[in-house]
């Protein structure tokens, strides 16, 4: 009997190393481990035998059993392996075949650089302004210390609205965001006329030049000024904070300059310059060979523009700046046509 | 302003500094320099890498191949006529050179000359301009057989050296020009282009600036004596002056020069006339052109024996005056200009001579027959000339600076200066004297400066003597007294003011002379504003995000457009309209942002699919005021809704769903509670039956829908409908929103469906409305899924079938949900003529 338990057990290990796939598998568990395998039917014939064949036959054929069962569950194992093995050596992508795409929306380019900006703004305490783009004269130019037919406003073609007699004070399209710094003063002051308080506000928006709309100019861009007005603000002070954002905008090594300049609403006036950030400052196609950028005019503010605003000259002082969003792009990315921004191509939009 | 760097070199000693090294000390202090053109000095070499500042072009004169010569003879061709041979001494050797320069052919064949020519000299292998080819084209002289005559070396021109365009002759040199120089040495020069801001106006001349880089480089500043000798009566018993108005005329002088030879000036300053961008003339009109870029008063000579003439036996009387309307005068271009009373002109008792500042009159102007010469120096209002020139068209070197302002005291040193210039270039004699009408002075403020200031608005610690050092280095007198400065301006500058103005003036003048790069930089100690922030940009900001964030690409477009352009979407009969638009199409502001989309869309027609949205202000005219600046969002989309890919090869289009999906997303992002959309047929550009009102509360914020299809005809749009929709922003931003959240319950809901059938004419969002009231709060959720028209259940009449969540905080039975579900059936039919659909 035991010598038949190692026939059973040898037969059907044989016969389970030829079992490859799932169906020969189940052939192979009812004809050996299955209810009328040889093996079951051994342990069905225990009761017939002897008293003293019993317990060694017993415990033989629960050895055959184990010992199948293990090899069985081996086997399942093995030809999942080798199924899963198969799959995956059959179910190869072409990786290079491109990807689905996706509807997506994105900022106009000069949207993002005016976030970076006034990001960067906010976190030195600038708080944002926003004033009209219509304006009158007076609030573009005279209270900004520009006269009537002075020679500055030369510096500043103007597109004037038609709007009947209004004298010296015709309506026009804002030709700089620095209105807003009347208003802005003006508004702050009113909080507490005998003693304003300080001012620290960035002033973004759409602005308009009498241009002709080519590579390299345009009738609309945007700008943002900065406008400091506080009892103890100096050039030094100025050079400071927009040495910082220079460093903040265009990278910890950004190193600026600042030339004598003009502007008819600050005194002294300066020009900030970076060095190019493209070439390190050794000079290239983007900065003209010369090594520096030009970002930005700046200044103290002129003391008529402060009393203009409510401000006493005497005990008040600060500056302001105004930079050009898209300017910076171009820079950033090369760009050498302006009228991209306005011509909402969406093969241009779409690569920001 | 070009400035040729011999010219100032006069009045400063620039040795040891590179011509760069000036335009960069210029430029900081605010004389920007735009351009360096070289003119025979070395050009700095930039192989090394090295960078250039300025742009940089022009030519350089090698010391050993370009010299100063003589010619001592010229000799006919051989073989040909118009060419001639020239014997020629380089300073070191005799030789034959070959030209065709016209200026000296009158000497073929004269045999030895008795004073040699001094010419410029380019030898073998000299580099220069090819005097023949268009434009500067740099060339090497080579050797070269013309018609037989062996040549290998020139007479330069103006052209072949980059003086000017000049190549009609060769140039010839004054006569003490040293034979055997080199050129470069003799008169090698570099031109800076330097830019003159309206505060710079002083320093259009070369004097301003030599004493600008004086106080930037503590160099002396050479300022010349003017002298000369006078003979014969003085011009005060020939000649009067009148001013009527003294605020348009604070100043006028006159001087007067006799027996005056016209010819050209010496050739170092047609040199120098030229470098500076002034076509030499003769010795009298070049003197006072000289004199101006020399000193910065415009000068204007006339023919003093026209004057004469015209006032018969009586003296000669000057008189300055405004135009009467209508007056004319034909200026010395030819042309009869018509005058207004704005104008200012200098008359004799006859009548009109000149444009006051602008330009002379023809009859009086210097020719070659005149023989005494009255020249003018005066001070006129720079906003009366300013509008003058302006009105004419008539921009020139003397409009340039009288219109941004020249100081009387110059009106003198100027007049001076002309004589003393025609004197030495013409051998005339000058009458002693000079007449002088002086009205109106200017102020000579004074600014007191004291440390605190200098520390107040520049931030640096400067003793009151340092300060005054500064200053004086630009010739501002300069006064302590009681631990202050008194400063007062020189008498070249009207831009500085009084009080708390001429302060600034003054500090500014501090802080340019001490260097903007000496001034350190410091982050602000004064205490941080109050933080009111700006809710209204920070909202727009969020909606922007939101939008992209709903997949549309944000585009800005053009304010300005045309009422042409507008019309195909909208009509508007009143527009902001410019005055000087720079072309029709963009001349008024925009009065419909949709327009302006609409037409990003055109632009973008190609285009698969397109979903773009912009924010921004549309201009609403007020009569005789500024115009209304309301903020408008625009939505638009068109073309496929899914993107293509290599396996997606179709995809429905946008349609009105799509559209108002986003919609809904994007005022839940905003928090706006009580949202409604009704039909409307009210907007003629959208399609009557597709297009509705986004109301919350009772307000209409906006409108959405396809465009109408006789609208889109009138663009070139793709086959897809186009979707629009165009919020009002302020009204949008003035609803109220409300932040509250659904707690998220732990218990499971119970999910049911329900499907009715209704009218036709019973709109889905009724159905809705009914469903959630009947349900209450437990009902956490309607979802329409289905909507079905068909035989089935009969015509004129759809099937609605919703998803209903029934939510609470304990588990519901199925009997209670069944007992909320047969009130939902009831009130539907009772209220809507609903049928439950089994
Ligand atoms: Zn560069």
């Amino acid at each position: 009997m035991l010598e038949q338990l190692n026939e059973i057990e040898k037969t059907a290990l044989d016969a389970l190393r030829s079992v490859a796939d799932q169906a020969a598998l189940e052939a192979w568990r009812v004809a050996h481990i299955g209810r009328s395998s040889p093996l079951m039917l051994v342990f069905a014939g225990l009761g017939k035998l002897s008293k003293e064949e019993r317990p060694a036959v017993g415990a033989a054929a629960n050895r055959v059993k184990a010992a199948l069962e293990a090899a069985f569950e081996e086997k399942v194992r093995e030809i999942k392996e080798a199924a899963l093995a198969k799959s995956l050596a059959e179910e190869t992508l072409d990786v290079t075949l491109p990807g689905r795409a996706v509807h997506v929306g994105r900022l106009h380019p000069s949207t993002q650089q005016l976030r970076r900006v006034l990001a960067i703004l906010a976190e030195m305490g600038f708080q944002v302004y926003t004033s009209r783009e219509v304006e009158t004269d007076e609030f573009n130019f005279q209270l900004l210390n520009f006269p009537p037919n002075h020679p500055a406003r030369d510096m500043q073609d103007t597109f004037f609205v038609e709007a009947g007699e209004r004298g010296e004070n015709p309506i026009l399209l804002r030709t700089h965001t620095s209105p807003g710094q009347i208003h802005a003063m003006r508004e702050f002051a009113k909080m507490n006329p005998d003693n304003p308080p300080p001012i620290r506000i960035a002033l973004p928006g759409m602005c308009f030049r009498y241009e002709q709309i080519t590579a390299r100019s345009e009738i609309q861009f945007n700008q943002v000024e900065g406008l400091v007005v506080g009892e103890n603000i100096t050039f030094a002070d100025l050079k400071g904070t927009l040495s910082d954002f220079a460093r903040r905008m265009f990278g910890q090594n950004a190193r600026t300059r600042f030339r004598a300049d003009y502007f008819p609403f600050t005194e002294p006036s300066a020009e900030m310059d970076v060095e190019c950030f493209v070439c390190g400052g050794k000079g290239c196609s983007v900065c003209k060979n010369s090594g520096w950028l030009e970002i930005l005019g700046c200044g103290m503010v002129h003391p008529v523009v402060l009393q203009n605003g409510g401000y006493d000259p005497k005990r008040y002082s600060g500056y302001a700046w105004g930079m050009g969003p898209e300017r910076q792009l171009m820079l950033r990315y090369r760009i050498d046509d302006i009228r991209y921004f306005w011509g909402n191509d969406l093969r241009f939009l779409e690569q920001f | 302003m070009k400035l040729p760097i011999s010219w100032l070199k006069d009045y400063i000693d620039l040795d040891g500094l590179s011509v760069e090294e000036v335009a960069r000390k210029l430029t900081l202090a605010g004389l920007e320099v735009e351009e360096i053109k070289y003119v025979g000095l070395p050009m700095p070499d930039n192989k090394g890498g090295e960078r250039h500042e300025f742009k940089t072009s022009g030519i350089s004169w090698a010391r050993d191949k370009i010299v100063v010569a003589e010619i001592r003879e010229v000799k006919p061709h051989p073989n040909a006529d118009r060419l001639t041979l020239l014997d020629l001494f380089d300073g070191e050797i005799e030789q034959v050179v070959l030209t065709g320069a016209p200026n000296i052919f009158h000497l073929k064949g004269t045999g030895r000359l008795s004073k040699p020519l001094k010419v410029a000299y380019a030898k073998e292998g000299a580099t220069i301009y090819d005097g023949h080819a268009d434009g500067l084209v740099l060339t090497t002289l080579k050797r070269a057989k013309i018609r037989g005559v062996e040549s290998y070396s020139m007479v330069c021109s103006e052209k072949e050296l980059g003086i000017s365009e000049e190549h009609e002759g060769i140039i010839l040199l004054d006569d003490d020009a040293p034979v055997g120089t080199p050129l470069v040495d003799y008169m090698g020069d570099a031109v800076l282009d330097v830019k003159i801001n309206p505060n710079m106006a002083r320093n259009a001349n070369v004097l301003g600036v030599a004493r600008e880089l004086a106080a930037l480089t503590g160099r002396e500043l050479k300022k010349p004596v003017i002298e000369y000798q006078t003979a014969g009566e003085a011009v005060e018993n020939l000649v009067a002056i009148k001013i009527t108005e003294p605020e348009l005329n604070p100043r006028f002088v006159l001087g007067l020069i006799r027996d005056v030879t016209i010819k050209p000036s010496p050739y170092k300053i047609q040199r120098r006339l030229r470098l500076a961008g002034i076509r030499p003339i003769n010795n009298i009109v070049d003197a006072t052109n000289y004199a101006m870029l020399d000193r910065g008063e415009p000068l204007h000579a006339f023919d003093y024996d026209v004057l004469k003439a015209r006032a018969g036996a009586k003296k000669v009387k000057i008189i300055t005056r405004p135009a009467v309307d209508g007056e004319k005068l034909t200026t010395l271009d030819g042309e009869e200009r018509t005058l207004t009373s704005t104008n200012v002109l200098v008359c004799d008792e006859k009548g009109p001579l000149s444009m006051a500042g602008v330009m002379g009159g023809a009859e009086s102007e210097v020719t070659e027959k005149t023989r005494n010469v009255l020249l003018e120096g005066a001070a006129w209002n720079f906003i009366n000339i300013r509008k003058t020139a302006k009105q004419h068209n008539l921009p020139s070197e003397a409009s340039f600076r009288f219109s941004r302002g020249v100081h009387p005291s110059l009106a003198e040193v100027g007049v001076r200066r002309g004589l003393q210039l025609m004197a030495e270039w013409s051998g005339g004699k000058i009458a002693p004297g000079l007449v002088d009408a002086y009205p109106l002075p200017p102020k000579e403020p004074t600014v007191t400066v004291t440390t605190r200031d200098v520390k107040r608005l520049l931030g640096i610690d400067l003793t009151l003597e340092q300060i005054a050092d500064l200053l004086t280095r630009l010739e501002f007198k300069c006064e302590i007294t009681n631990n202050q400065l008194q400063v007062t301006a020189p008498p070249h500058r009207l831009d500085i003011g009084e009080g708390i103005v001429g302060l600034a003036d003054v500090l500014e003048e501090v802080a340019r002379s001490y260097g903007y790069d000496n001034i350190p930089e410091t982050r602000m100690a004064d205490a941080l504003p109050p933080q009111v922030g700006n809710p209204a940009h920070e909202w727009e900001e969020h909606v922007r995000d939101l939008l992209v964030n709903l997949g549309f690409q944000e585009i800005v477009s053009y304010r300005l457009t045309s009422p042409e352009r507008e019309s195909r979407l909208a009509k508007f009969d009143e527009y902001v309209t410019l005055a000087n638009p720079i072309a029709p199409e963009r001349r008024v502001m925009r009065r419909s942002l949709a327009a302006s989309v609409l037409e990003a869309v055109e632009k973008n027609a190609r285009a698969d699919s397109i979903a773009l949205f912009e924010i921004g202000p549309v201009f609403e005219p007020q009569p005789g005021d500024l115009p209304k600046e309301p903020r408008k969002l625009v939505l638009a989309m068109t073309g496929l809704r899914e993107a293509l890919a290599w396996d997606v090869k179709d995809s429905p289009n946008f349609d009105f769903y799509d559209m108002k999906g986003r919609i809904e997303l994007l005022l839940s992002g905003l928090h706006y509670p009580d949202l409604s959309y009704a039909p409307t047929a009210s907007v003629p550009y959208l399609h009557p039956g597709k297009a509705a009102e986004v109301r919350i509360g009772d307000a209409v914020v906006g409108v959405f829908g396809e465009l109408n299809p006789l609208t889109k005809e009138k663009y070139e749009f793709g086959n897809a409908p186009v979707m629009v929709a165009e919020f009002d922003l302020d009204a949008l931003r003035g609803s109220t929103p409300s932040y509250g959240i659904i707690p998220v319950a732990d218990v499971p809901p119970v999910l049911e469906d329900i499907a009715v059938i209704v009218d036709e004419s019973v709109p889905a969002a009724q159905v809705e409305a009914l469903i959630r009231q009947t349900g209450g709060k437990v009902l956490a959720n309607v979802r329409l899924f289905d909507v079905y028209r068909g035989e089935q259940i009969g015509a004129g009449k759809k099937s609605l079938a919703y998803n209903l969540t029934y939510q609470s905080d304990r588990t519901l039975t199925d009997a209670e949900a069944a007992a909320i579900r047969k009130k939902i059936v009831k009130r539907l039919e009772n209220e809507l003529g609903a049928k439950l659909r089994s």
